[in-house]
C-alpha cells in the first residue's frame, strides 16, 4: 500500500523565504553602495567589510555559545544589518569603533531580544546610536568625497545639515546655501556624510526595486518623505530665512536611507497599511523637529526609534479593515 | 469587457491547469461502490437498505435526516453487501453503503436520454421540491445540502442568484469542462434556479483565465436576464463572499450568510444537477472530477459515479506516478490530504490532485519576522501572524473579538509566509476552540 503524507492544507506555498527576502533588500542597495565606494573608496570598503564580518561573527558566536541555538547567521538578516550599520557611520572610523558598534546592533539590539523578529529596535540604528554616543567625535568627522586611498587620515568636513544648523545661529538661510554642495551633487551623492546615506538617488532606485519585488510597500517610505516635505514646506513658506527648503531637507542627511531602509525594517514596523502610515507621519514629523528646533543636525536616527517604540501599540489599536460588518443574531 | 475581483487581500499560486480543454470522459461503473451517508453538511442521511437488497441506479438508499440533510440514491446496480464504517474523505471512518455492482439498471423514472429538455412549466414550489428529492448539494466542495439555500428564510429577499464558475483553486478544471461541454443543460439549469428562488437577475462570475468558457456562456445566455462577468484571476475569489463582492460590490456581514445581502450563491456544477433532477428526474449520483498532477501520465476529466474508489480514477489517469507523496481530494489550496486511495468519490468531490516528493514536505519553521504578508493578502481583513500567536498560548478568549470566527480557510496566509509558518493550522485550532467558548455562552 502507498503511504501519503497527510497534512492540513494549503498543500502549495509561494517559495518565498527570509534569506531570499533579506538578499532581495541587500540588492537593492547595491547601487547605493557602489557610489559610496566611488567617493569614499577604501575607507568604505574597510568599513563595511569589518562591520558586516563583524556583524555575522557576533550572531554566529552569541547563537552557537551563549543562546545555545542553531545559528542563522547565514540567513541574511545579520548581513543586512552590517551593511546598514555601515552605511550609517562615517567612512574614517577606526575599525575598532565598528567592531563595537556591530557587535552593540547584533548583540544588544537583536540577541538580548530574543533574535530575529523578537526586536523592537532596528538593530543597526541602535548600533548607530550607541557609536554616537560612545565616540561623539569620530561620529561627526565626515570625510570629503573623492579620497580613494586615504581612510583614518582623511580631510573631513561638516555635513549639509551641520553647516546648515551651525550657520543659523548667526546668517541667514540665503546666506548659507552657497555653503552647500548643489542639489544635483545632493541627489547624486558627491557630499559629506555617512558612508551610504549621501546619493538619495540610488536609495531612491534601491526603493524602486524592493517596491517592484514587493518586499516592502510603498506606505512607510512614502508617508515619511511626503510629511517630511509637507512640515519643512509649511514653516519654509512661513519663513524663508530661518527655514530650509524642502528639497534641501528631502536630499540631505539620513532621511533617505532611513526612511527607505531603517523604517521599513519588517520587524520593528507595523503590520498594517494604516499603522505604517500613522508611524510614518510620526517619524516625518519628530526628524523635523529634531532638525529643525532640537540640538542635534539630524534627527531621524532617534525619529526612527521612537516609533520603533511605538510599534507594538500601533499593532494593538490599528487594525485592518475586516471584511463586512457584524450582524447581530436573533 | 471590464474585469471585476474583491478588494481586499488575495494571491495569486500558479495556475497549472493541466487538464483544461481535456474532454470529460465518462468512467463505467466500479465493480464496488461505497456510497457514505454523509457527503453533505448536517446530518447523515437515515439508511433505508439492507444487506443482501437488490438496489437500482437512482434508487433512494438513505433518506434526509432533517432539515440540514440530504437524500442519498444508489449509484450503481447490485446487491447490498453491507451498511458499515467505511474510510471516507475526512480520513475517519463513517457509515456508508457497499454495493456489490451487477450490471448497469436504472429506475424506469429516469430520462437516460441526451435530449435538452428547455421549458419547464413546473412551479417554484415543485422545482425545489425536486431538488430536496435529488439529494442536490454544494458541488464546488461545500456540499451544503442546495434545497436550503433555496428556501429564503422569512424576513429576508433574493435578489441576485449568482453562479459561481471562478473555479480559483490552481489544477481544478471540472467546472471549466462542465461550461465549455454542457452549455446549454447549465443555462437550463440557471433558470430553473431563479425559477424556485423567486429572482429576476442571475450572474455567472468566471475567472479570465478560461476565455473560451466566458464566451460560450455568454453566447449562450444572449437575450435573458442572465449575464456572465469576467473575474480578474485572484484567490480566493471562489469563496462566496469574496465573489459576492467582486460582482456586486456588497459585502456580507460579519457571522452571516450571502442572503443577508440579497444574494444566493451556487457552483456551476451545482446548476447542472438541478438541471438533471428537474428536466429528466435524475438525482445526484455522479459528478465530473478533475484527476491531476504534474507527474501523472493522463490529467483528466472524468464523469464518474458516486462510490467510486479514488483508485480506479487515477488508474485511468495512468496510474500513480512513483514520485507520488501526497493525494489531495480537492485543490491545493484547501483540499484536503487522504491518507490512501481507498476512498469513494462524493457529491462534494471536484479533484484528485497528485503531488511529488518535492511539493509535498512542509518546510522547517521559522520565527516571524512581521513582514506583513499574512495580512496583507488575508481576503477577510485579518490578521493571522496574532491569531496564530493567540492560538499557540490558548488565548482563546482574545481571539473571539480579533474575528477568528470570520476566517475562511482559504490557507492565503500560510501559502504567503516566508517563514513556513502554519498560520492556518492554529488558526483552525482557535476557531475550533472559541466554537466551544460560543456554544456553551449559549447554553448558559
Amino acid at each position: 500500500m502507498n503511504k501519503f503524507i497527510v497534512s492540513p492544507s494549503p498543500h502549495a506555498y509561494t517559495g518565498e523565504s527570509v534569506p531570499k527576502l533579506m538578499y532581495g533588500v541587500i540588492i537593492s542597495l547595491l547601487p547605493a553602495l557602489a557610489v559610496s565606494v566611488y567617493y569614499f573608496g577604501i575607507g568604505m570598503i574597510i568599513v563595511t567589510t569589518v562591520s558586516v564580518a563583524s556583524a555575522i561573527l557576533f550572531e554566529y558566536l552569541i547563537q552557537r555559545y551563549m543562546m545555545k541555538v542553531k545559528p542563522t547567521h547565514l540567513d541574511g538578516s545579520a548581513l543586512l544589518t552590517g551593511l546598514l550599520l555601515a552605511f550609517c557611520l562615517p567612512t574614517n572610523i577606526p575599525f575598532w569603533m565598528v567592531m563595537i558598534g556591530a557587535l552593540a546592533a547584533v548583540g544588544i539590539g537583536k540577541m538580548t531580544f530574543g533574535g530575529l523578529g523578537n526586536n523592537i529596535f532596528n538593530p543597526a540604528l541602535v548600533g548607530r546610536v550607541f557609536l554616537f554616543i560612545s565616540f561623539p567625535v569620530a561620529m561627526t568627522a565626515w570625510p570629503e568625497p573623492g579620497q580613494w586611498m586615504q581612510y583614518t587620515d582623511a580631510v573631513t568636513g561638516a555635513t549639509p545639515l551641520g553647516l546648515m544648523k551651525e550657520g543659523l545661529a548667526v546668517k541667514t538661510v540665503g546666506e548659507i546655501m552657497p555653503e552647500i554642495p548643489s542639489f544635483l551633487h545632493l541627489l547624486i551623492g558627491k557630499t559629506m556624510g555617512s558612508a551610504g546615506e549621501v546619493s538619495a538617488l540610488a536609495l531612491l532606485i534601491g526603493m524602486l526595486y524592493m517596491m517592484y519585488r514587493k518586499i516592502i510597500s510603498w506606505h512607510i517610505p512614502l508617508t515619511i518623505l511626503g510629511t517630511v516635505l509637507v512640515f519643512t514646506g509649511i514653516l519654509w513658506l512661513a519663513n524663508p530665512d530661518r527655514f530650509a527648503d524642502p528639497l534641501f531637507h528631502l536630499l540631505t542627511g539620513g532621511l533617505m536611507l532611513g526612511a527607505i531602509y531603517m523604517a521599513t525594517d519588517y520587524v520593528t514596523s507595523p503590520m498594517t497599511g494604516r499603522g505604517m502610515i500613522l508611524y510614518g507621519v510620526g517619524i516625518g514629523i519628530v526628524t523635523v523637529l529634531i532638525r529643525v528646533f532640537g540640538a542635534y543636525p539630524e534627527g531621524v536616527q532617534f525619529a526612527i526609534l521612537i516609533f520603533n517604540g511605538f510599534t507594538p501599540l500601533i499593532n494593538k489599536f490599528v487594525k485592518p479593515k475586516r471584511f463586512g460588518k457584524e450582524v447581530k443574531h436573533g | 469587457m471590464s474585469l471585476k475581483t474583491f478588494s481586499r487581500g488575495g494571491v495569486h499560486p500558479p495556475e497549472y491547469k493541466l487538464s483544461a480543454g481535456k474532454t470529460i470522459v465518462e468512467l463505467p461503473p466500479p465493480e464496488v461502490a461505497v456510497i457514505p451517508l454523509s457527503q453533505h453538511l448536517g446530518v447523515p442521511a437515515k439508511v433505508l437498505v439492507n444487506r443482501g437488497d437488490q438496489v437500482k441506479v437512482g434508487q433512494m438508499i438513505a433518506q434526509a435526516a432533517g432539515f440540514v440533510s440530504t437524500n442519498i440514491h444508489s449509484s450503481v446496480s447490485g446487491k447490498v453487501l453491507k451498511v458499515d464504517l467505511f474510510m471516507d474523505s475526512s480520513g475517519y471512518r463513517k457509515m456508508a453503503v457497499q454495493i456489490q455492482v451487477e450490471g448497469d439498471q436504472w429506475l424506469e423514472t429516469i430520462d437516460r436520454s441526451d435530449d435538452l429538455v428547455r421549458n419547464s412549466v413546473l412551479p417554484a414550489e415543485d422545482i425545489r421540491k425536486k431538488i430536496l428529492e435529488a439529494g442536490i448539494v454544494g458541488m464546488g466542495g461545500a456540499t451544503f445540502p442546495s434545497h436550503v439555500k433555496l428556501t429564503v428564510p422569512q424576513g429576508k429577499t433574493a435578489e441576485y442568484l449568482i453562479i459561481n464558475g471562478v473555479e480559483c483553486e490552481p489544477y481544478l478544471t471540472a467546472d471549466h469542462s462542465l461550461m465549455m461541454e454542457r452549455t446549454e443543460e447549465l443555462f437550463s439549469g440557471i433558470q430553473l434556479m431563479m425559477k424556485g428562488l423567486g429572482v429576476e437577475k442571475a450572474i455567472i462570475g468566471i475567472e479570465n483565465n478560461k476565455p473560451d468558457a466566458i464566451e460560450k456562456m455568454k453566447q449562450v445566455v444572449q437575450g435573458s436576464s442572465v449575464t456572465v462577468q469576467g473575474l480578474k484571476v485572484k484567490y480566493p475569489q471562489g469563496g462566496e463572499k469574496q465573489l459576492v463582492q467582486a460582482l456586486l460590490k456588497r459585502e456580507v456581514p460579519s457571522g452571516g450568510l450571502p442572503i443577508d445581502v440579497g444574494v444566493v450563491v451556487f457552483n456551476v456544477g451545482t446548476a447542472l444537477a438541478v438541471y438533471d433532477a428537474v428536466m429528466k428526474n435524475r438525482p445526484l449520483i455522479d459528478r465530473v472530477v478533475t484527476v491531476t498532477g504534474k507527474s501523472l501520465e493522463k490529467p483528466s476529466n472524468f464523469i464518474v459515479r458516486i462510490g467510486t474508489p479514488i483508485s480506479s480514477l487515477v488508474e485511468k489517469a495512468g496510474g500513480v506516478p512513483d514520485d507520488t507523496a501526497k493525494v489531495i481530494n480537492g485543490g491545493p489550496m484547501m483540499g484536503k490530504a487522504l491518507p490512501t486511495l481507498d476512498i469513494p468519490i462524493v457529491k462534494g468531490s471536484s479533484g484528485i490532485l497528485l503531488i511529488n516528493k518535492n511539493e509535498a514536505r512542509r518546510r522547517e519553521v521559522k520565527p516571524c519576522i512581521r513582514c506583513s504578508k499574512c495580512v496583507t493578502v488575508c481576503p477577510m481583513g485579518l490578521e493571522p501572524y496574532l491569531l496564530m500567536t493567540l492560538s499557540e498560548k490558548a488565548l482563546y478568549e482574545r481571539m473571539e473579538p480579533e474575528k477568528v470566527m470570520d476566517c475562511i480557510e482559504c490557507g492565503s496566509c500560510s501559502y504567503t509566509c516566508p517563514s513556513s509558518r502554519p498560520l492556518l493550522d492554529y488558526i483552525r485550532m482557535g476557531k475550533a476552540e472559541v466554537g466551544k467558548i460560543m456554544r456553551a455562552r449559549k447554553a448558559v
